[in-house]
C-alpha cells in the first residue's frame, strides 16, 4: 500500500469493486456488452429488412425461420432489450424522483421488456421449429 | 431541509462558509450548458435516439408476432408499414437507430480509451452525423430497391 492513501475507500472495497449500489460496475458493463455484441447484429439487421421490403408473407415467414438467421434473431432479441431496460433504467433513474416513483417506474419498464422480448422470440421460434 | 422521500437528496445537501446549509445546484444544468455546442447536442440525442429506438421496437415486435400469426395479420402490418404515416415512421426509426448504433460505437471507443482531445471528438462527432445520414439513405435505396423489383 502506498505512503499516503488517495482514495477514500478502502483497498479492499476498490478490488471488490463494490460501491453503496453493491452491483459494482455490473450494470455499466453490461451496457457495453450488449452494445458490442449488438453492433454487427444491427447492421446485418437493418439491411436484411430493408432487402424484404414489400415481400410476401411466404418469403419473410421463410426468411425468418432459417436456422441461421432465427438464431441471430433471438440473439438480438435478448440483447437487445436486457440493453433497452438497462437503458431506460438510468434516464429514468435521472429525471424521476422520489425514489418510489423510480422503482415503481423500472419494474414496469423492465415487465414490458421482458414480455415483448418474450413474443418476439416466441414468433421467430414458431416459424423456425 | 424538509423531510425528504429520497435518499439521493442527502448528496444535495451542503454548506455555505460561513456553515449555513444551502441545497447544492446540479450539475450538469440546462442553464449552465450551451446546448448548442455540438458535444452537448449530440450527447442528448444519443439519449434521445435510445429512448425513440425503445418505442420503435414495438413495431418490430409486432412485425415478427403478426409474421408467426400469418399471411392475414402479416398483411395488416404491411398494409401499415407501407402507408403514409407508417412510411414516415419506419423512416424516422430508421434515422434515430443508426445515430444510436453510431454514437454507441463513439461511446465504445470512448471507453476503451480513445479520442478525448477536442479536435477529435469534434471529427468523430461530424462522423456520427454524417454517416448517420449515409447509413440511413443507403438503407432505404436497398428497400427501396427491393420494393420496386
Ligand atoms: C435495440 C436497439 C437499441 C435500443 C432500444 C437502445 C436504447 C438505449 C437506451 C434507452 C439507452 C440509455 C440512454 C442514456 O442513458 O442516455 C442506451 C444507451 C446506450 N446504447 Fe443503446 N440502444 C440500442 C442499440 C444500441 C446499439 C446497437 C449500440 C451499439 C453501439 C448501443 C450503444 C449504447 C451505449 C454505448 C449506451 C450507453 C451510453 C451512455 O453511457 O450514456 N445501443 N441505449
Amino acid at each position: 500500500m502506498s505512503e499516503h492513501q488517495t482514495h477514500f475507500q478502502s483497498p479492499l472495497g476498490r478490488v471488490r469493486g463494490h460501491g453503496s449500489a453493491k452491483s459494482g460496475t455490473h450494470h455499466w458493463w453490461m451496457q457495453r456488452v450488449t452494445s458490442l455484441a449488438m453492433l454487427p447484429l444491427m447492421i446485418w439487421f437493418a439491411f436484411s429488412i430493408a432487402s424484404k421490403a414489400g415481400a410476401p408473407w411466404e418469403v419473410v415467414a421463410e426468411w425468418i425461420g432459417r436456422p441461421f438467421n432465427a438464431v441471430l434473431l433471438v440473439a438480438m432479441i435478448a440483447l437487445g432489450f436486457y440493453h433497452t431496460a438497462s437503458g431506460l433504467q438510468v434516464v429514468v433513474e435521472d429525471y424521476i424522483r422520489p425514489e418510489r416513483s423510480v422503482m415503481l417506474a423500472n419494474l414496469a419498464i423492465r415487465s414490458v421488456c421482458v414480455l415483448l422480448g418474450l413474443l418476439a422470440a416466441l414468433s421467430v421460434l414458431r416459424l423456425a421449429i | 431541509m424538509a423531510n425528504s422521500h429520497d435518499a439521493r437528496e442527502a448528496t444535495m445537501i451542503g454548506r455555505r462558509t460561513d456553515g449555513t446549509i444551502i441545497r447544492r445546484p446540479l450539475s450538469p444544468h440546462l442553464q449552465v450548458y450551451d446546448m448548442m455546442q455540438m458535444t452537448s447536442a449530440l450527447s442528448i440525442m444519443h439519449r434521445i435516439t435510445g429512448t425513440a429506438w425503445s418505442l420503435g421496437l414495438i413495431f418490430l415486435v409486432w412485425w415478427l408476432a403478426a409474421a408467426a400469426a400469418g399471411p392475414d395479420a402479416y398483411a395488416s402490418v404491411q398494409w401499415f408499414m407501407g402507408s403514409f404515416i407508417g412510411v414516415i415512421m419506419l423512416f424516422g426509426i430508421t434515422a434515430v437507430a443508426w445515430y444510436h448504433t453510431l454514437a454507441g460505437l463513439r461511446h465504445l471507443m470512448w471507453d476503451a480509451g480513445y479520442g478525448y482531445d477536442i479536435p477529435t471528438t469534434y471529427r468523430t462527432g461530424w462522423m456520427v452525423i454524417i454517416g448517420t445520414g449515409v447509413m440511413t439513405v443507403l438503407t432505404w435505396i436497398v428497400a427501396i430497391i427491393a420494393w420496386a423489383s
